[in-house]
């Protein structure tokens, strides 16, 4: 087994893990602290492809951004652990089965395209040129809507937190 | 056994490069605690410490001991976990960063292999770097949640919002020099340095001739002065309303170590600083025969320095001071020696230089701790969002319109 394969399998399992653990927990900054680690060890696996400039932007924006203000917004509202009900009898009954439903076939198509999504590791030296050149060129149009986007987002939570004066 | 090392040769010469920066950076931790204390002292008129050894010198090694065996009680109803968590991640993320800093040029040969003065070779080192400045905001904000207390918690809910504002200014003012060199690799950012402006100054990006990155340079140290909480930026533990900030409620080493983290991240601060303005471990003289002599100023310092110890030490009262600061002054005399071998004297010029800019920039930090006083909080988010960011900004459209110009050309 070749060095690649053991640390695949080591951040995999690290990043489900940790998936698993997220919903397990009962405190919100637990949660978000696994969240974090699931991030991280996904930004590991784009190291192992070959993806850096992927993976650094992975902890920069999600691990380093995103996840700060939500563990800082955790602790200014100062929530606390949640409590834990009877499951209903929906999810029971309706929601278990469809689970394992959804997973297996996820798994299922995944293992029909393995093969071609492993061949095609990144190989080119100067990435961040070439994404920088994609995005600037023939993506320029969906680039600029998802920041005008952003932007809204931005002034709709900026009037939202207004009006209450 | 050849076998072996043959086969895991690069990860053993890593661990000793890991093991050797790591050791010395620890030290060097150490001893700026004492050397801080010791010039906040002088600009005060005071001696600051002394009682410890000669000079204080044992000063660190005391603190450290007495660190290792104080109590350590966890407040009650803390976050155990997350109160064990904080601390170690704020060290460790602040001890990865100097990974990538690239300390010379060239390789060296360790057992019959040559290897780059670097931890690790990356493309993109800068943005690194910055994932891991922006991933040091969760040791503090989890420190302070996690104690249960309030005065923690309020400060703690301060410095993330401070990081979190600062490390916008603080990457937007670093990306004229991506513009200027094309690069994110730190190696590759400091050769794009060689060279001269109008033959007398180093081609330094604060010096670059197509635009100066002197504005650049002073945001980043601002915000890099934010983002490692010191004066004036150092509301988190701003003892006058906080008691300690985010680390009141820790003690022993829990405590120690986050006051390492804090210098250790002065420590990659600094060298990233003089990596991206100052040309890293490039030398300030310009390359060529008249300018040889420079390579022995390594040479010379450590012997004036081993010459100044031997005689102060000598005139020492306590017995102590008069074995020990000679034995010192001897070790600086033989390091200049080895220095001075034509086999060693090329190699230390790059380490030497870039080692040089980091103490100055860690003497400045600790001349505008003695000099400025604290900020308030409403100014500093003023500042930080009002003038520090839309300078950058602006720092970032000159030096792009600048450099289109000049292709243009």
């Amino acid at each position: 087994m070749s060095a690649e394969t053991v640390l695949f399998i080591v951040f995999a399992g690290i990043a489900v893990m940790a998936a698993v653990n997220l919903i397990w927990q009962r405190h919100p900054i637990h949660s978000a602290l696994s969240l974090i680690v699931v991030m991280v060890s996904l930004a590991a696996l784009y190291l192992l492809l070959g993806a850096e400039l992927l993976a650094a932007v992975q902890i920069i924006v999600y691990a380093g951004a995103i996840m700060v203000l939500f563990v800082f917004v955790i602790m200014l509202l100062n929530a606390g652990e949640e409590e834990r009900t009877e499951v209903s009898h929906a999810a029971k009954f309706l929601g278990v089965p469809l689970a394992v439903a959804l997973t297996g076939l996820l798994a299922w198509r995944m293992w029909a395209f393995a093969p071609a999504a492993a061949a095609s590791t990144v190989t080119d030296q100067n990435q961040t040129k070439m994404l920088s050149r994609l995005l600037f060129t023939d993506f320029t149009f969906p680039f600029e809507m998802t920041s005008i986007l952003i932007l809204i987002a931005i002034l709709g939570a900026v009037v939202l937190a207004k009006r209450e004066q | 056994m050849n076998g072996l090392f043959a086969q895991n040769a690069y990860l053993l010469i890593s661990l000793l490069k890991v093991a050797v920066v790591v050791l010395v950076l620890l030290t060097g931790i150490a001893y700026l605690t004492w050397f801080e204390r010791k010039v906040v002292a002088h600009m005060q008129s005071r001696w600051g410490p002394e009682r410890v050894g000669p000079y204080g010198l044992m000063q660190p090694l005391a603190d450290g001991v007495k660190f290792l065996f104080k109590e350590d009680p966890t407040p009650a109803g803390a976050d155990r976990f997350v109160y064990f968590l904080a601390p170690f991640l704020s060290l460790s993320l602040a001890l990865c960063t100097i990974a990538l800093i690239p300390f010379g040029p060239g390789e060296i040969s360790i057992f019959g292999r040559s290897t780059s003065l670097s931890i690790a070779e990356i493309n993109i080192s800068l943005l690194i770097v910055f994932a891991f400045t922006s991933l040091s905001v969760y040791g503090v904000a989890l420190a302070g949640w996690a104690s249960n207390s309030k005065y923690p918690l309020l400060g703690s809910l301060r410095s993330s919002a401070q990081m979190l504002s600062y490390e916008l200014g603080l990457t937007m003012s670093v990306v004229g020099i991506v513009l200027l060199s094309g690069t994110f690799s730190l190696r590759t950012i400091v050769l794009a340095q060689q060279g001269t402006v109008l033959s007398v100054l180093p081609r330094w990006n604060v010096f670059s001739p197509i635009m100066p990155q002197v504005i650049g340079f002073l945001c980043f140290f601002i915000a890099a002065l934010a983002e490692t909480n010191r004066v004036p930026f150092d509301l988190p533990e701003a003892e006058t309303e906080l008691v300690a900030g985010f680390h009141t409620e820790y003690a022993s080493f829990k405590f120690a170590m986050f006051f390492m983290a804090e210098y250790a991240a002065m420590v990659t601060v600094s060298a990233v600083a003089s990596v991206l303005f100052f040309g890293g471990w490039l030398s300030p003289f310009p390359e060529n025969p008249a300018f040889h002599f420079t390579y022995y100023l390594p040479t010379a310092l450590a012997a004036v320095g081993g010459v100044l110890l031997i005689v102060n030490g000598l005139r020492y009262r306590s017995m102590v001071g008069r074995v020990v600061v000679p034995v010192l002054g001897l070790i600086l005399l033989l390091l200049a020696a080895t220095c001075a071998l034509p086999g060693v004297n090329p190699v230390i010029q790059g380490p030497f230089w870039l080692l040089s800019k980091i103490f100055f920039f860690l003497f400045v930090y600790v001349w505008i701790r003695g000099t400025l006083p604290r900020f308030r909080y409403d100014q500093l988010m003023a500042f930080g969002w009002k003038v520090l960011l839309p300078v950058s900004l602006a720092n970032v459209v000159v030096t792009s319109l600048l450099i289109l110009l000049r292709e243009k050309r």
